[in-house]
């Protein structure tokens, strides 16, 4: 069961820590993974862990160009593509009445911008093969919002609605589309909230414990995955009951 | 036939599993073939790599028959 193993995969914002652990997770069951991500030093540096079955795909997500040249770069890289996880993202938290248009905007841009960018680059080739899988990676805070996070919580519902469209426009080839959304995992995104915040957190989860990144990387191999053929369209949770939809 | 069509013809008939002689000029992609939105952007795709020509969004529109893809083929492919 879920063994990827032949399969090509292309993860990005790999660098971060629940990017990190899919493409662990994805190489772990044989996939070749091609790593996508800003800082150059720490694809290497988990390219050379890996070891073989790697590609490093080095690319900005906020620049046109960069998202363009992507999934060209990774399916030639790799001989094909078969699985897309959209897992990049930024913040920039502010108070809705403080926030900027360049915060919304690079936000709204790397995680929802880059994503379709992506899909649609990747969807060509998987249509053509008649098989694919993309995985987006939102976020509980698309479903049940944040304060100060109305650019991250709008692109990452954003991401749940693209992801049903699409999941309909390519169902027939073989292609499924799904979202995995995470609750707070322990990862570099959160490492900056308080010990207060990170107590208060706790009381609103069941599981009284943050996520781990690993908890994400079993979620995203299960949908990358053969066996998830019949699901598409849909978001899974993974936020141990904090917010059960 | 052209070279062009009979080309052309065969991979209508591969993609979209229709008998050959239904595949005539004026046949028209959705209406009389039964290709819906997204076949008709996969056969503009398998144009493009048979005859390796790239096929603009705004010209893609104007191919609503057999008969027109083979003429913009004819037109453009080298």
């Amino acid at each position: 069961m879920f063994d990827l193993d032949g399969r090509k995969a292309l993860v990005t914002g790999a660098t971060g820590g629940i990017g990190g652990a899919v493409a662990r997770a994805l190489h772990a069951r044989g996939a070749t993974v091609a790593l996508s991500g800003t800082r150059q030093s720490a694809l290497d540096e988990l390219a050379t862990a890996l070891g073989e079955r790697v590609h490093v795909a080095s690319a900005d997500l906020g620049e046109m160009d960069s998202v363009e040249a992507l999934v060209p770069a990774a399916e030639a890289a790799m001989g094909g593509l078969d699985i897309l996880v959209n897992n990049a993202g930024v913040t920039r938290d502010n108070l809705l009445l403080r926030m900027k248009d360049e915060e919304w905007e690079t936000v709204i841009s790397v995680n929802l911008t880059a994503a379709f960018r992506l899909s649609r680059a990747a969807v060509k080739g998987m249509m053509r093969r008649r098989y694919g899988r993309i995985v987006n990676i939102g976020s509980v805070v698309g479903a049940i919002g944040n304060p100060g996070q109305v650019n991250y919580a709008a692109s990452k519902a954003g991401l749940v609605g693209m992801t049903k469209a699409l999941a309909a426009e390519v169902a027939a080839r073989g292609i499924t589309v799904n979202c995995v959304a995470p609750g707070f995992i322990e990862s570099p995104m959160t490492d900056g909230l308080t010990e207060a915040q990170k107590a208060g957190l706790l009381g609103t989860i069941p599981m009284a414990r943050l996520g781990t990144v690993g908890d994400v990387a079993a979620a995203v191999v299960y949908l990358a995955s053969a066996e998830a053929a019949y699901v598409t369209g849909h978001t899974l949770h993974v936020n141990g009951g904090m917010a059960r939809l | 036939m052209s070279d062009i069509a009979e080309r052309l013809k065969k991979i209508v008939v591969e993609h979209l599993g229709v008998e050959p002689e239904k595949v005539t000029d004026n046949a028209n992609f959705i209406d009389d073939l039964g290709a819906d939105s997204l076949d008709t952007v996969e056969l503009v795709m398998a144009f493009e790599e048979e005859f390796n020509v790239e096929i603009p969004d705004d010209a893609a529109e104007t191919i609503v028959t057999v008969g027109d893809a083979i003429r913009f083929l004819e037109k453009n492919a080298g």
